[in-house]
């Protein structure tokens, strides 16, 4: 992968905020608490794990399959970006 | 025999919606399945979606951690039943075919084997009829997603007899459920209740008093239902849901228990709920 906006900080959580902001129908703060504002359900919970699988080639496995990596924007964020750069190290 | 129940596995006949939803309970809990449909497409998927459910369910904290999970065996053998200590039939809601199905599991598992139908309604006593030995067979109405409802609906059928009654409230006691035991009726407790409401909702919507999402956010902020009857329509499946209307109308005399036109429509046009991406509400792609 190259330098795109999908692999920036910036350009992931941007690019989540989009996603969610659009699934809940409201605007979504990056440290918003999604699951205690009541705006993320069990189900919607699951979407996200397999919207940042396929939208940014990630594999989110074992330990990191726990509630408290997708309560927030930023939390979602960090998430790809440890998991993309641990991908880049192993791929390379 | 409560020994034998820790370490042996399950079968489950019916790889649906519920099938599977109950499979992915019971693999979380460390429990093996022998998993039994007659498509092996239908099998395939359910491979597939159990193992996102699995995920689901560990997301969501519903399975104790470090408990190592079972191995699903996916077959179009009902002969595969044979070895397991508890039989689940959760097909399709059609009471011919349950009991079509019911009397060839209950040829093929041995005496002493606890057999439950997943159903939503369709009175215990009725299914009795088609098995070789009713004092073992049992109602629980799971609820979908099966993994993360915590509660389940025990029927106790008027032939089932306390051995199966203990055996069964010992099982989902495995697999971390809270029981409520009922009697035997057309749509138990919550059937009976939901469904009629489901409905109700839909009429409300065809009759232009309020949006779906207006019904929803109604019940939802007025009542404390946790989605609103119309969101727990799409995630039942309006197939089903419509199937649980009939047999409520048929077994109550109710009328008002058919489904209704929006519901029919609906189901004609294959928008399904949640499962096909489309009931009363849109979701986009279909989670897989």
């Amino acid at each position: 992968m190259n330098q795109d906006p999908a692999t920036t900080a910036e350009g992931i959580a941007q690019a989540i905020t989009a996603f969610v902001s659009k699934r809940v129908g409201a605007d979504v703060p990056a440290d918003q608490d999604l699951f205690e504002s009541g705006l993320v359900s069990s189900l919607f919970a699951m979407e996200l794990v397999v919207h940042l699988e396929q939208a940014f080639s990630v594999q989110i496995l074992g330990d990191d399959l726990k509630r408290d990596n997708f309560r927030s924007v930023r939390a979602m964020t960090a998430l790809v970006l440890r998991l993309n750069g641990a991908g880049h190290a192993t791929g390379a | 025999m409560l020994a034998n129940l820790q370490s042996a596995s399950i079968a489950v006949f019916g790889a649906g919606v519920m099938g599977r939803s109950i499979t992915a309970l019971a693999l979380g809990r460390g429990v093996d399945v022998v998993l039994i449909d007659v498509s092996d497409d239908v099998l395939q998927d359910a491979r597939a979606e159990i193992t996102q459910q699995m995920r689901h369910g560990q997301l969501m904290g519903a399975f104790p951690a470090g408990r190592t999970p079972g191995t699903l065996t996916a077959t179009l053998s009902g002969e595969a039943a044979a070895d397991a200590a508890v039989v689940i039939e959760a097909i399709t809601e059609d009471a011919s075919l349950k009991a079509r199905v019911m009397t060839e599991i209950s040829r093929t598992i041995p005496a002493g084997v606890p057999l439950i139908t997943n159903t939503s309604g369709i009175p215990v006593a009725e299914l009795a009829k088609s098995v070789r030995r009713p004092a073992e067979l049992a109602g629980v109405h799971f609820m979908n997603p099966a993994y993360l409802i915590e509660m389940v609906e025990v029927v106790r059928g008027p032939q089932t007899g306390d051995d199966a009654m203990a055996a069964v409230l010992s099982f989902l006691e495995r697999l971390g459920k809270k029981t409520v035991v009922v009697r035997d009726a057309p749509g138990f407790v919550t059937s009976r209740l939901l469904h009629p409401m489901i409905n109700e909702a839909a009429r409300i919507v065809a009759e232009g008093t309020a949006s779906v999402e207006s019904v929803d956010r109604l019940m939802h902020g007025c009542l404390g239902h946790p989605t609103g009857p119309l969101r727990t329509a799409d995630l039942i499946g309006l197939d089903n849901l419509a199937d649980a209307l009939r047999l409520l109308a048929e077994r109550t005399g109710n009328s008002t228990f058919e489904p209704c036109e929006l519901l029919m429509e609906k189901v004609r046009r294959g928008d399904l709920g949640r499962k096909t991406g489309r009931g009363f509400y849109d979701y986009g792609e279909v989670l897989s």
